[in-house]
């Protein structure tokens, strides 16, 4: 009987502060707030904020809309061009995106809040429950998606649209992917990511297998030889390890992925262990969220230990700053080296100062020891082939897979393999971001339909 | 510091800044908080024959807002005084003998009568004030009951009016003038015709402000109906600038003194309008907006100008823009100008690209060797403005005279001398060819 770390447990803090500390975010703008942000924009032409927008959504025009008190007009646009506009309101790096490209940054150092005021259109849309969109006559095409993730959704809306029937596959039991299970709770609270998939589904058209794993469940030749076209939308399922061995028995070692996603999914913020002392490693958004997240848990220390400076994080200055300003410490140009504990759970980390010497990155002698009841790790997700394999033939998994070891896709998100799409996290062009995976199933979605005329 | 004193007809005020005749000088209360506020005189709001008006009890105003609900322009059908003649008068007199260095000029309107004016005059003189504003400009309520813009409509009225004031009372006459007309000189030149001393405008604007469209009638309304209202605010100050600039520049009423009227919102507003000749200037919307208090930076910007300016006094600077104001037939065909875009302050929202390609004369790149920029065509521009008036930065576009070498657009040189579409060719009067 293994004993368990009397420093790693749920309970930290009483209910009010759970509920506090995994409230929103940013809290939505108010009508008068929305009318007087709105009124900053300078409606440009050939906006910059729209071209730096991965979904190419028209940002000045929809800005005018709530301007001119028309903020269903304004969901109207952002939807047409981004169907997860109320999510990616809530979780686009906006600050290296569209606000990043405003004028009004360039000008002042202050863009328009591009992503409340997002936010505040799709609001209004989703209170009123706002259906946008009309299918056009059935076409009696079936399409199967398999993952229902935004690059999955975003494609069976697309394809809904036009009229096609469209089942999508989805190995978990909620749709909705990262959203649902991989980005932190306070970017998206009050369930807004189902709130948003019964959006998507509402235009009809679109049946749903939950529960159904490719490679286990269903399997790619059977939806190919199925369906008049599959997309396949089923992002990272491994994670990157710890890059020296390490007993896998201890407890307190887990992947922040993981970690997420069961904090998502708990019915009781209470009920989620964490460490008294957590050492999160890695530099990008999953990360931070970890870090962030362990800490509004009740972590009495959270520290962040990332290899290289900085500035060479994936995750954004304005994600930096929101760890540091929850009291996580970053500890960067730095690697775990070696864990120890007791026989049960892990207590420390031991970590190596790093340094880049003449354009090498070297792991130096300079050594110091993190307590730690608690390891996140995030370093990474990786593409795993197994599922698209399963019950394939070799040469068509040669075509598949790309020398990165995702799946190549062209322009319009088709694979190699005829009749077969792929968008999302799992493809060599993904961008590891809500936008840019419903941006590939918008594509992908297109190219579908097109296919079918020809 | 520059001397702020103002002579205007003889009616002297330590600053030129006066409220007009409106809500905020209805009674004592308002204008005593006015002069402890430091404004250099009021406009009485305009008093009537008893028994008194009486106004709605539903709104009385109405507004158009810009970006961040900054107020441009206003309406109101509010009517004269709505309190007793004696009442008011009791009150003018204790603030004139309180504020003795201020000017408390009286607004009036009855009907046009000969005994009616001659029995408020008397009256009104008693109350020690220093002049009379006859309101012939309320487009609202009173124009119907024949009095106000009803009368400002018709030069002969005006005419006779004011020789009844001067024939009845020693006290100047200011005659305010409606610019719900077609030619403002005609009523200007029939005030000086009566003998009035001076014109004061321009009053307000007929209009409704908005139609409410679940309603489907004017917004504001009255119990489901609305009617027109007078319009005033900084969205006016453009059509006041040009009637008092048409009156300053007309051979027949030159020189006559003018108390301007219409959107005075900063000193720079009341520098303006002294330019044109102006002798004082009348504020009430930006007062209704803000409070009493821009007194202080009216006063304050206006001397710091004149102190940069070395205007020692309101006089050295009055009228100065009045023989550049002309007739278009005038103006200098051959003066070239060229938008000039300065990339320095540029943000990139690439508008003046917009608008110049959309609704002008294609002047303005948008990409310069692949990359988004914005420069001008010299070859296209026709010099309208229209890029740097919508520009959002400040001095970033400006229009560069142009003096050497040869317009790519014209094919002409640069810095011809004056000529005017009286001397062109193409002018089916021009004797020239």
């Amino acid at each position: 009987m293994t004993e368990k770390n009397p420093n790693l447990h749920g309970q930290w803090l009483d209910a009010q502060k759970y509920a506090e500390n995994f409230g929103d975010l940013h809290p939505p703008l108010t009508p008068h707030q929305a009318f007087v942000e709105a009124d900053r924009c300078y409606y440009c032409a050939d906006a910059p904020c729209q071209t730096a927008c991965p979904t190419g959504i028209d940002i000045p025009a929809f800005i005018r809309e709530i301007m001119a008190d028309n903020p269903l007009g304004a969901a109207q646009t952002i939807y047409n061009s981004n169907i997860l506009g109320g999510a990616c309101a809530r979780v686009c790096p906006t600050e290296t995106l569209c606000e990043q490209a405003c004028v009004r940054e360039f000008a002042e150092g202050k863009p328009v809040k591009i992503g409340a005021l997002q936010r505040y259109a799709t609001d209004v849309a989703m209170d009123a429950k706002y259906q946008p969109f009309k299918r056009t006559a059935k076409t009696g095409k079936r399409i199967a998606v398999v993952g229902g993730g935004p690059a999955g959704l975003a494609c069976a809306h697309g394809l809904a649209v036009q009229g096609h029937e469209v089942t999508i596959y989805e190995s978990r039991d909620k749709l909705g992917g990262l959203n649902e299970y991989g980005i932190a709770a306070y970017k998206v609270p009050d369930n807004f990511a189902q709130t948003e998939v019964d959006f998507v589904l509402s235009i009809g058209g679109i049946t749903t297998k939950t529960g159904q794993a490719l490679g286990r469940d269903v399997f790619l030749p059977h939806l190919l030889r199925d369906y008049d076209a599959v997309f396949l939308a089923i992002g990272l399922a491994g994670v990157n390890q710890l890059g020296f061995a390490h007993s896998d028995k201890l407890g307190g070692i887990e992947d922040a992925v993981s970690f997420i996603a069961k904090l998502r999914q708990a019915k009781d913020l209470a009920q989620v262990p964490v460490g008294k002392n957590v050492v999160v490693v890695g530099g990008g958004m999953t990360a931070i969220d970890a870090a962030v997240q362990s800490k509004l848990l009740g972590a009495a220390a959270v520290t962040l230990v990332y290899r290289r400076d900085q500035d060479d994080m994936k995750a954004s200055p304005y994600e930096q700053e929101l760890a540091q300003t929850h009291g996580v410490t970053l500890r960067c140009n730095a690697v775990p080296v070696a864990l120890y504990g007791n026989k049960d759970w892990v207590t420390s980390v031991e970590c190596a100062e790093t340094e880049s010497r003449n354009g090498k990155f070297l792991t130096t002698d300079r050594r110091f020891t993190l307590a730690a009841d608690m390891v996140l790790t995030a370093i990474g997700q990786v593409f795993v082939p197994a599922p698209v394999a399963a019950q394939n033939d070799a040469a068509k998994m040669q075509l598949l897979v790309g020398e990165h070891g995702r799946i190549v896709v062209d322009d319009s998100y088709h694979t190699r393999v005829e009749k077969l799409w792929a968008g999302g996290d799992c493809v060599e062009r993904g961008q590891d971001l809500t936008v840019a995976a419903v941006e590939a199933g918008k594509i992908a979605a297109a190219s579908i339909h097109h296919s079918f005329s020809r | 510091m520059a001397d702020l004193s103002t002579n205007f007809l003889g009616i002297k005020s330590p600053n030129p800044f006066w409220l007009a005749s409106a809500p905020p000088t209805d009674r004592e209360t308002n204008v005593e908080r006015a002069f402890r506020a430091g404004w250099g005189g009021v406009v009485w709001k305009t008093l009537g024959e008893d028994p008194h008006v009486v106004n709605v009890s539903g709104p009385r105003y109405g507004a158009i807002h810009g970006g961040d609900r900054r107020l441009l322009g206003f309406n109101n059908i509010e009517l004269i005084s709505d309190r007793p003649l004696e009442i008011n008068l009791q009150e003018i007199t204790a603030m004139k003998r309180k504020w003795p260095d201020r000017a408390m000029v009286v607004s009036l309107m009855v009907p046009c009568e000969e005994k009616n004016w001659e029995a408020i005059l008397k009256r009104v003189e008693a109350t020690g004030c220093d002049g009379i504003e006859l309101n012939f400009g309320c487009p609202h309520g009173m124009s119907e009951r024949g009095m106000g813009s009803a009368v400002g409509q018709v030069p002969e009225y005006i005419e006779m009016v004011a020789r009844w004031c001067k024939k009845y009372s020693r006290l100047p006459v200011i005659v305010k003038l409606t610019p719900n007309i077609t030619d403002i000189r005609y009523p200007a030149r029939a005030a000086k015709k009566g003998g009035a001393d001076a014109v004061s405008l321009i009053n307000t604007i007929n209009s409704i402000m908005a139609v409410d469209l679940d309603r489907m009638c004017p917004d504001p309304h009255i119990d489901g109906k609305g009617t027109h209202g007078g319009f005033c605010g900084p969205a006016v100050k453009p059509i006041a600038l040009n009637m008092v600039a048409e009156i300053a520049r007309d051979p027949e009423t030159a020189g006559l003194p003018i108390s301007a009227i219409g959107g005075v919102t900063t000193w720079r507003d009341a520098a303006e309008f002294m330019a044109l000749g102006a002798g004082s200037v009348q504020v009430c919307t930006a007062a209704m907006t803000y409070g009493f208090k821009i007194i202080e930076e009216l006063c304050s910007g206006l001397s710091q100008w004149m102190d940069r300016k070395q205007y020692k006094s309101l006089d050295d600077f009055r009228g100065l823009a009045v023989p550049n104001v002309t007739n278009w037939q005038f103006l200098n065909l051959n003066y070239v100008v060229k938008a000039e875009i300065n990339q320095d302050l540029c943000i990139s929202c690439g508008r003046c690209h917009q608008v110049c390609e959309d609704t002008s004369h294609q002047a303005i790149t948008k990409m310069v060797n692949g990359v988004r920029k914005f420069t001008v065509k010299e070859e296209e521009c026709v010099g309208c403005n229209l890029c740097a008036t919508i520009c959002p930065i400040e001095n970033c576009i400006t229009m560069v005279p142009q003096s050497q070498g040869i317009d790519p657009r014209t094919k002409l040189p640069y810095g011809r001398p004056y000529a005017n579409w009286t001397q062109h060719p193409h002018n089916p009067a021009c004797a020239v060819k």
